[in-house]
């Protein structure tokens, strides 16, 4: 689990805004800075990395990181819903035990692994980050609604509320906050893998990274690297917001 | 942790006693029937021609496979077998079948290569990978509803461990072409091997020494947990090649700036970025259990130290540090498995270790070769977790087991 916030609420919108801002500018105007860049390393030809656009590159690595984390999301909370019903609990154990195993699994190895043997390329990679992007919903999803006290289920019981009601009026937004925390370390985790896809065959933002390392170019390793680091400082802020929203009580 | 937890046989009808090990088994046979068990392909940069298990294996092989499947089949019911010996028996027979697939994988790349050209390559197949995870998942499963202590089940993996070791050892395994990829790297395997090792503690050992002071700083301070948890969390948060890459530049400047620091080898590319990172990665997790591990020492236990005359620096020597142990062995497990991970990326700048047999079978679509450097990392982390895991179980303190 993440360390909750313990700054003031208004000093990180702060930040989310203007790193947000930042972010947008660079996409937007990284040619804009080659005399910057130019006079940084004046023994690069190239100073900004221009094969493809960053916007395109940044559209490539969200997208990648959306399909995926939606497919997760939507399939993690049903599994880990299905577990924690009467019908589906005998799997609650050993859904539990496969989410914490293949966490142990490094992430780079099961794209290594998966997106070769299915061919390649965007969809591939997308498969090796639904996978991997499934363990920490799933986990968060049953710890979440484990938090639920069984007197809040009851009293839900007490007054009349069918087994649907209970489960959208109580237990989801009170497992609500674990559950976003989960999602956010599968998003958090995807943005960083969809970067090792550019290996793979995805463009993503992990292409001028790649090509700087290869063709020995610091510059575009430093637009790329700044890019998706800031990508995932934003994203991570965002759902800091929200898990702060659906917090109760402490 | 669920695996502690006693666990309640529910009978889900009449008939069917176990319905893990029944979707398990299903979805095993499904897999090894609809799959390609192994591929032969003429060269190792073709893909293969996907074999299926019938024909792969002969048929002693694959007739006993089928039938310990029908005893599985029968462990899953209430009848015949009493439920404690339906879950022995899973546990001798699922072994059996991950080492008869294992076998039997090897024996077909023997028998198929004997009369192939010397290029032609066989590598494993879909199915072969269901047979060998599905009978873990079995394993595990039947140790959950045992309730089996860490010591059985530790010294059943074991035990489990060597006979695939013994397996390996005997080079039924060679004519397969992760293997002939470890036979063409045999000595960079061993050193790559050693590196990404090398990297890890190199990493650990300096992220331990910063952060475990640093967690008692946040337990003793609150006004400086915010930020320090704000800035680690911020390192933990940037994706690993980018942090890894952004650590390139001012290195190389400062190699170019410093010639003795160049000559101990800081540069821009190769180990130093890698440790560096590496190091950002692990505070935040070493130094958030350590907080966690003294702040969950009740200030009750504190105050009868206090009591009993010892001074400060006993109360934390003999009271804090031996209840906040296993926390904080918890945050080493947690950092340990993720710097192996991570080391792979490392790779791409140089810094070797088992990810640039990845990088370098992507690079030249040899799939074994990404093999012979992810199948290793894996086993390695899964090694490392469950090792710590026993570690941080004996650091608790008896009673509380």
């Amino acid at each position: 689990m993440r360390v909750a916030a313990l700054k003031r609420p208004t000093s990180r919108d702060g930040l989310l805004a203007s790193l947000s801002a930042l972010l947008v500018l660079l996409v937007l105007f990284m040619e804009e800075l080659a005399p910057l860049f130019q006079a940084l390393f004046p023994e690069l030809g190239n100073p900004v990395y221009r094969r493809e656009s960053f916007l395109q590159l940044t559209l490539d690595h969200l997208l990648l990181v959306l399909v995926s984390s939606l497919i997760s999301v939507s399939v993690g909370v049903g599994a880990g819903l299905f577990v924690t019903r009467r019908s589906g609990r005998e799997f609650e154990p050993m859904v539990s035990s496969l989410a914490a195993i293949g966490q142990t699994f490094p992430p780079a190895a099961v794209l290594a692994i998966v997106v070769p043997l299915a061919g390649f390329g965007f969809v591939p990679t997308i498969v090796a980050l639904t996978l991997y992007g499934l363990l920490p919903v799933v986990q968060n999803t049953i710890a979440g609604l484990g938090t639920v006290p069984p007197a809040a289920l009851e009293a839900a019981r007490g007054i009349g509320m069918t087994r649907g009601q209970i489960l959208r009026r109580v237990e989801l937004p009170m497992a609500m906050r674990v559950i976003i925390a989960g999602v956010r370390v599968s998003v958090i985790i995807n943005i960083g893998t969809a970067t090792i896809g550019s290996t793979v065959g995805a463009q993503s933002l992990g292409t001028p990274i790649i090509a700087g390392l290869v063709g020995n170019n610091i510059a575009y390793v430093i637009q790329g690297a700044v890019l998706v680091g800031l990508l995932a400082i934003v994203s991570d802020l965002i759902f800091e917001r929200l898990e702060r929203r659906f917090t109760f009580g402490d | 942790m669920s695996e502690e937890r006693a666990w309640h046989p529910r009978r889900a009808g009449p008939f069917v006693a176990n319905r893990v090990l029944l979707v398990l088994l299903a979805a095993a046979l499904m897999g090894v029937v609809l799959l390609p068990f192994a591929a032969m392909a003429p060269n190792r940069l073709m893909s293969g021609q996907g074999v299926n298990v019938a024909v792969a294996l002969l048929p002693w092989q694959w007739l006993s496979l089928a039938g310990l499947a029908m005893v599985l089949a029968l462990c899953t019911l209430a009848r015949p077998f009493p439920s404690r010996l339906a879950r022995w028996l899973t546990l001798i027979i699922a072994p059996l079948w991950l080492l008869l697939a294992l076998y039997g994988l090897g024996d077909y790349a023997f028998r198929t290569l004997q009369d192939a050209s010397p290029a032609a390559r066989v590598s494993q197949g879909a199915a072969f990978w269901i047979l060998v995870f599905c009978p873990v998942l079995m394993i595990i499963d039947a140790f959950q509803r045992l309730g089996s202590g860490l010591a059985v089940r530790g010294f059943y993996t074991a035990a489990l461990v060597a006979m695939v070791g013994a397996l390996f050892a005997s080079g039924i395994f060679d004519g397969l072409s992760i293997m002939q990829e470890y036979a063409n790297n045999r000595d960079t395997f061993a050193a790559e091997f050693l590196t990404h090792l090398r990297l890890v503690g190199l990493a650990l050992g300096p992220a331990l020494l910063v952060g475990l002071p640093l967690g008692l700083l946040a337990r003793r301070s609150p006004s400086a947990r915010g930020p320090l948890f704000g800035v680690l969390n911020f390192f933990q948060t940037i994706p690993s090649i980018a942090l890894f890459a952004l650590l390139v530049a001012p290195l190389s400047a400062l190699g170019e700036a410093l010639p003795w620091l160049k000559a101990l080898g800081v540069g821009g590319i190769g180990a130093a970025p890698a440790i560096i990172a590496l190091i950002m990665y692990s505070l935040l997790p070493i130094v958030r259990n350590t907080y966690a591990g003294f702040a969950g020492v009740p200030a009750t236990t504190i105050e009868a130290a206090r009591g009993m005359g010892m001074t400060a620096r006993q109360i934390l020597w003999r009271v804090e540090v031996p209840l906040a142990l296993p926390v904080i062995l918890s945050g080493l497990r947690i950092v340990t498995v993720q710097a192996i991970g991570l080391t792979v990326v490392a790779a791409l700048i140089g810094a070797g270790g088992l990810g640039s047999f990845i990088f370098q079978g992507l690079g030249q679509y040899a799939i074994d070769l990404v093999m012979l450097g992810a199948v290793p990392t894996i086993a390695l982390a899964v090694v490392a977790d469950f090792l710590l895991q026993i570690l941080v179980s004996l650091s608790k303190p008896a009673g509380t087991r």
